[in-house]
């Protein structure tokens, strides 16, 4: 648990320096990718959830909630779950609170941290008891109540984790965010959207024909994609819950959206930003548009391609694909200076660059004999990361809101799948099984539970 | 190196024309026996064509247009240049267009599945604006031609090899 923090503390110390660029420290630079925190992992302890009242559903919401509570942290790849078997303490006599716990029963099984949770029902309205305890220290860290009904048992679980991981990381994570990505389940090109973990996908278009690029607004509530419907590429503008929408549809391509972050509160759509690809003078320029398509002004200038934008966390650079060099590779452009450098250098064709929402990294893909991996690069000159390799096709990296998780699409059993893994390439796992490919995820901001 | 290039170029040019003629020859071969029937193979090659009095124009001017239809122009992996072997099929385009006034085209621009789908978009409508402009470089009216790129995603061969990537890197031709 200390160990924890005192890591994390460390990679901020470390990216301070690391800014500041000076020669000597750019030496510990190298610990930065030894120490990160999917490396060791905190052993956990989460023993079955305590029924407060007899009777069998209230044992079998708690046996949910428990289950919920181990999957959603698993996910996040922080964690080593300690197996059940190897508990001392018998989860019928032990307490929930610090003052009822040994917690030599748990340090001596590995745990660092140990959660208990209590669960009363009454009819459809559930209450829960749900704690994180650092067994090193002996001590509680956090302690929650919360209400609600039985249909809101996974935002209760999501709401407590989304504290823990705030304990630990200083960061809200992404339990509720979600991703988009593109299917043909239907025998067409359609943006599908599932939940962070990839449960509850559901079909988000009907275009019946092509559809790519899906991009999500900065709260989330509007998504931008690249349709078909009048027999060309074209913009299209639609609203994550209700039936509105605009459509941009310039002479010659509209594609490749990119919202541009935004700061301040609600805005409405004509303050919204996107950058996007038009060629309507016929070269491939990128613009910066309101949200209803009006062009406010060029934002590249060059022969040839320029697509695929993606936006700095402060809305101040974007990074995009150009081949003013011969073959595709990544630059980025500071709009304010209109300096433009050259990211990549490495290989002959870099594309889908992914800003990363700490501001730091860049991710993208990148071709080598033929095959796509995904890589990540700073600012520092330094070589990129590859991290994916041997695995058939690996295209479409998309960050986490909190950036410390990678989507992305894989075709290393086949057909194109959704996969997750940690900024460090670490736990690859498949999210999702669709009939179809599914390829180009999106992950959405986090909304705030 | 000489020779290597003019061996190419043989294999280029005379081939492909080696083969029209050779299809021409069967084809008429095939009218000039059978005068009242279309075998079941020759059937699906010529479905608009009646089968007892098609005169010699009109089924030469059906091949034409089935070739202006059918023959792609190809590319090489992230390029939209064009190849002599492009500009020979491009100029055969033109000629069918000069001999048919009243058409107007769409130029599809494609792209083989290697690439990644955004950047294919912009590279499928850099083909098909080269091609267009090949085009109205050898006096087609620019107002006949119009352009659309598809990226990678209408692969006229699914599979994953050589063979299939080349025939998906193309402009395609279709009649408005």
């Amino acid at each position: 648990m200390h160990s924890m923090r005192r890591q994390l503390l460390f990679i901020g110390i470390l990216i301070l320096v690391f800014t500041m660029g000076s020669r000597p420290e750019v030496q510990a630079v190298d610990e930065y990718y030894e120490i990160h925190p999917f490396l060791k992992k905190i052993p956990l302890a989460i023993p079955d959830f305590k029924p407060l009242e007899p009777g069998g559903t209230t044992a079998e919401t708690a046996r949910q909630a428990r289950d919920l509570t181990a999957e959603t942290l698993a996910f996040t790849s922080y964690f080593k779950l300690i197996d059940p078997a190897a508990f001392l303490e018998d989860p019928k006599t032990s307490g929930l609170t610090k003052r009822s716990i040994n917690f030599r029963n748990w340090t001596i099984i590995g745990a660092e941290l140990l959660i208990t949770g209590g669960v009363s029902q009454s009819g459809d309205a559930v209450e829960m008891e749900l704690r994180l305890l650092d067994t090193v220290k002996g001590d509680a860290v956090i302690g929650k109540r919360y209400r609600g009904r039985h249909a809101d048992l996974r935002k209760i679980v999501r709401k407590f984790c989304s504290e823990v991981i705030f304990y630990l990381t200083g960061d809200r994570g992404y339990f509720n965010s979600e991703i988009a990505f593109i299917s043909t389940a239907t025998g067409n090109k359609e943006i599908f959207i599932a939940e962070f973990d990839g449960r509850n996908p559901s079909q988000f278009t009907r275009t019946k024909d092509i559809t790519l690029s899906p991009a999500w607004s900065p709260k989330g509530d509007w998504i931008a994609y690249t349709a078909y419907p009048k027999n060309k590429p074209n913009l299209y503008i639609k609203h994550r819950r209700q039936q509105r929408g605009y459509e941009i549809a310039n002479k010659g391509l509209n594609i490749t959206p990119a919202w541009r972050p935004t700061r301040s509160g609600d805005r409405s759509l004509d303050q919204k930003h996107l950058a996007a690809t038009l060629s309507f003078t016929g070269d491939q320029e990128i613009y910066l548009l309101t949200g209803k398509g009006k062009i406010i002004k060029r934002l590249t200038k060059s022969w040839g391609s320029d697509v695929s934008p993606t936006w700095s966390p402060d809305g101040k650079r974007i990074a995009f694909v150009s081949n003013r060099a011969g073959n595709p590779q990544i630059y980025v452009k500071d709009l304010e200076s209109g300096r433009v450098d050259r990211f990549t250098y490495q290989g002959r064709y870099n594309t889908q660059p992914s800003w990363s929402p700490k501001g730091d990294r860049i991710a993208y893909s990148g071709m080598e004999g033929g095959r796509n991996d995904i890589f990540v690069a700073g600012f520092d000159g330094r070589p990129p990361t590859q991290l994916t390799r041997e695995a058939g096709n690996n295209e479409s990296p998309s960050w986490s809101p909190d950036g410390s998780m990678i989507v992305f699409s894989s075709t290393r059993e086949g057909r194109a799948r959704i996969y997750v893994m940690t900024a460090f390439g670490t736990d690859q796992r498949k999210l999702l099984t669709l009939p179809g490919e599914q390829t180009n995820p999106q992950w959405s901001p986090n909304t705030g539970l | 190196m000489l020779r290597k290039l003019w061996i190419i170029l043989t294999l280029v040019l005379v081939v492909p024309g080696l083969m029209t003629m050779v299809s021409c020859a069967t084809q008429t071969g095939g009218q000039q026996t059978e005068t009242t029937t279309t075998t079941p193979s020759e059937a699906p090659k010529k479905p608009m064509a009646p089968a007892a009095d098609t005169s010699g124009a009109d089924r030469a001017k059906e091949m034409a247009r089935n070739q202006f239809l059918s023959e792609h122009v190809p590319y090489a992996f992230d390029s939209a240049a064009l190849s002599p072997m492009a500009q020979n099929i491009l100029k055969r385009k033109a000629a069918w267009l000069n001999d048919n006034p009243g058409v107007s085209a769409v130029i599809q621009g494609h792209c083989d599945e290697r690439g990644t789908a955004e950047y294919n978009l912009a590279l499928g409508e850099r083909r098909a604006e080269s091609a267009r402009a090949y085009l109205v470089d050898l006096g087609t009216s620019s107002a006949r031609l119009s352009t659309i790129s598809y990226g990678e995603e209408r692969p006229l061969d699914p599979r994953s090899n050589e063979e299939a990537w080349a025939k998906n890197r193309r402009s395609q031709f279709v009649i408005k």
